[in-house]
């Protein structure tokens, strides 16, 4: 059995769920699991990464590293890999994962698999499964000439149930301070709270359907009564009522959760994709025909205007119970 | 100044995927081949950093199959591109595609700027952008949907998670992955494709840039389609209704709530 090197992602010193999933599954696997966190507040993540499975943690307490700069992380995260010298390396498919890891495997002639969804570990060898075309099919991920195996899953793929606490041994690592020639100016902080649409466990999204931007409104109440993350179909962020960010799709975002309901989205071939990995789809649309109903769990045909209020009232009172 | 681009030729969004008779890769018969979404960002944004500094030309750059991703080098001459350079190469993966992108690249004399579309819509990797500016050891930012050049300093702005921006100076030259939002991408207009039309595309094999086969780390093999979904169960009634028969099968069948 050889070691698995997981990158815990945290925000001020809170482990994320995602990186809880890593380290449950590289424990279920049998073999040594080492986390590393970065950042000031790195150390107070070490109990929560022990309580999920790790065996050590290597941290680097240092401010430099409190918010993601490709060259500092790429240069620490190589430090790490060269001391752990793991054979698997699990880091979340994040902004901050998709961004560093290729850089990564490059510098260290390693095979990095991005954006997977399903994971299988036996010994040293890795069966990790990824959407290709955004979900129009699935492709699973062979490593070949690399003694490191680095994969990248999506959130909220992995199951979170209990492990065997372990008391983390601490592992101090020295900081690398590289010349950079990349700086972070600033960090403008986004206008939702919300949880990002490709780690949303429920999504309500919006389409043409909706008739005006200002009609996003009815959507905003739905979610915030479900906690749910707001996205919208490629017609609408291409009419300009919300923003890209919001897209789900092909050439958007590619969602998985539990929950997805698409209130006036016809479905176009390139949504269905981004889209069809959710667990149960429920369609409202007022042409039947529609070719979202194909890919839906539950269909009603009506007007999203008039179904939407009443909608958010029958959650309101459901869930207060 | 030269600016280069680096974009890939996919499969059109519209295109339904069939897998192929060995499952390792997609059908390609009847395929409608264009350049990859997010790399018409980056087209767009070379044309236009080129326009606003005389005397720089745009080199376009892509790795594949010759016999088809010509067309998409064309698409890219057609919206304004200066040179187009193919790498005529197969089955290979995102580290091959990024050693050999570096390896142009450094025999064209380096650049200020290298822009790509922040992933391939076929693969959705978003990795060749990142390993291409390690291979030339320079800085990157990916998803990138606002970008100007001043002086030595690429100014960009990068969307994260939630809807946040991070604002980023690089010292160039320096590799700019594009996201919608960065532009609104031309369309090739009429006298620019016939113009393309007759520009020599350079053509340089993979085999002779002499990167091993080793230099391959991931192949992807059985390909499947997701498994079907049982019918939908449309609901029936006015939409109180509708709606209460909703909240209950979500809660009751589904167990979602």
């Amino acid at each position: 059995m050889g070691k698995i090197l997981v990158f815990a992602e945290h925000s001020q010193g809170k482990i994320k769920r995602s990186s809880i999933e890593l380290l449950q599954a590289a424990a279920k696997s049998g073999n040594t699991v080492v986390a590393t966190v970065f950042g000031a507040d790195a150390k107070s993540v070490v109990e929560s990464a022990g309580q999920n499975g790790a065996d050590e943690v290597y941290v680097i307490a240092d401010a430099s590293l409190d918010s993601y700069n490709p060259e500092s992380f790429a240069a620490n995260m190589v430090s790490v890999i060269n001391a752990v010298q793991p054979t698997i390396l699990l880091a979340s498919a994040s902004s901050t994962g998709k961004d560093l890891f290729p850089r990564v495997a490059a510098r260290l002639g390693a095979g990095v698999a991005s954006d997977c969804t399903s994971l299988e570990i036996s010994g040293d060898t890795v069966k990790a499964v990824k959407p290709m075309y955004s979900g129009k099919c699935f492709a699973t991920a062979n490593f070949e000439n690399t003694a490191l195996k680095i994969v990248l899953m999506r959130a909220n793929q992995l199951p979170v149930g209990t492990v065997d606490a372990k008391s983390a041994k601490v592992v101090e690592h020295s900081v690398e301070k590289p010349d950079l020639k990349t700086l972070i100016k600033e960090i403008v902080k986004g206008t939702s709270s919300k949880l990002d649409l490709t780690e949303a466990n429920v999504i309500v999204a919006g389409g043409r359907g909706l008739k005006e931007a200002a009609n996003f409104k009815l959507l905003d109440d739905l979610a915030d009564v479900l906690g749910a993350t707001v996205g919208a179909s490629r017609a609408v962020v291409d009419a300009g009522w919300v923003d890209h960010g919001m897209q789900v799709g092909q050439t958007g975002k590619t969602v998985a959760p539990s929950l997805y309901i698409a209130v006036g989205v016809s479905g176009a071939i390139q949504h269905l994709a981004g889209m069809s990995g959710s667990k149960v789809i429920v369609a409202i649309n007022n042409d039947p025909n529609a070719p979202i109903f194909q890919k839906a769990t539950y269909g009603i045909v009506g007007d999203a205007l008039e179904i939407l209020p009443k909608l958010t009232q029958e959650f309101k009172t459901a869930l207060q119970h | 100044m030269k600016i280069f681009v680096c974009i890939k030729q996919v499969p059109d969004t519209e295109t339904k995927i069939k897998i192929s008779a060995d499952q390792n890769g997609i059908d390609t018969a009847g395929v409608k081949w264009v350049m990859n979404p997010y790399d018409e960002y980056a087209v767009e944004e070379a044309v236009k950093t080129r326009d606003a500094n005389p005397g720089s030309q745009v080199w376009v750059l892509s790795v594949g199959p010759k016999a088809r991703v010509v067309d998409s080098l064309r698409t890219a001459l057609a919206m304004g591109a200066d040179e187009a350079i193919l790498v005529n190469g197969e089955n290979l993966d995102n580290n091959m595609t990024a050693k050999a992108l570096a390896e142009v690249i450094k025999a064209e004399g380096g650049t200020k700027v290298i822009f790509s579309g922040k992933l391939a819509i076929d693969d959705n990797a978003s990795s060749v952008s990142q390993m291409l500016a390690e291979y030339l050891n320079v800085p990157h930012t990916t998803v990138v949907s606002k970008f100007s050049l001043e002086g030595e300093n690429v100014n960009v702005e990068r969307d994260i998670e939630g809807g946040a921006k991070e604002v980023v100076q690089m010292m160039a030259p320096a590799v700019v992955a594009a996201n919608k939002g960065l532009n609104m991408p031309r369309y090739a207009s009429l006298p620019g494709i016939m113009k393309a039309k007759k520009k020599v595309i350079k053509d340089i094999e993979f085999s002779s840039l002499n990167i091993p086969a080793s230099e391959m780390k991931v192949k992807f093999t059985n390909f499947t389609l997701p498994a079907d979904k049982p019918a939908v169960k449309m609901l029936a009634g006015d939409s109180a209704a509708q709606v209460s028969e909703l909240v209950k099968l979500l809660r009751d069948e589904a167990k979602v709530l």
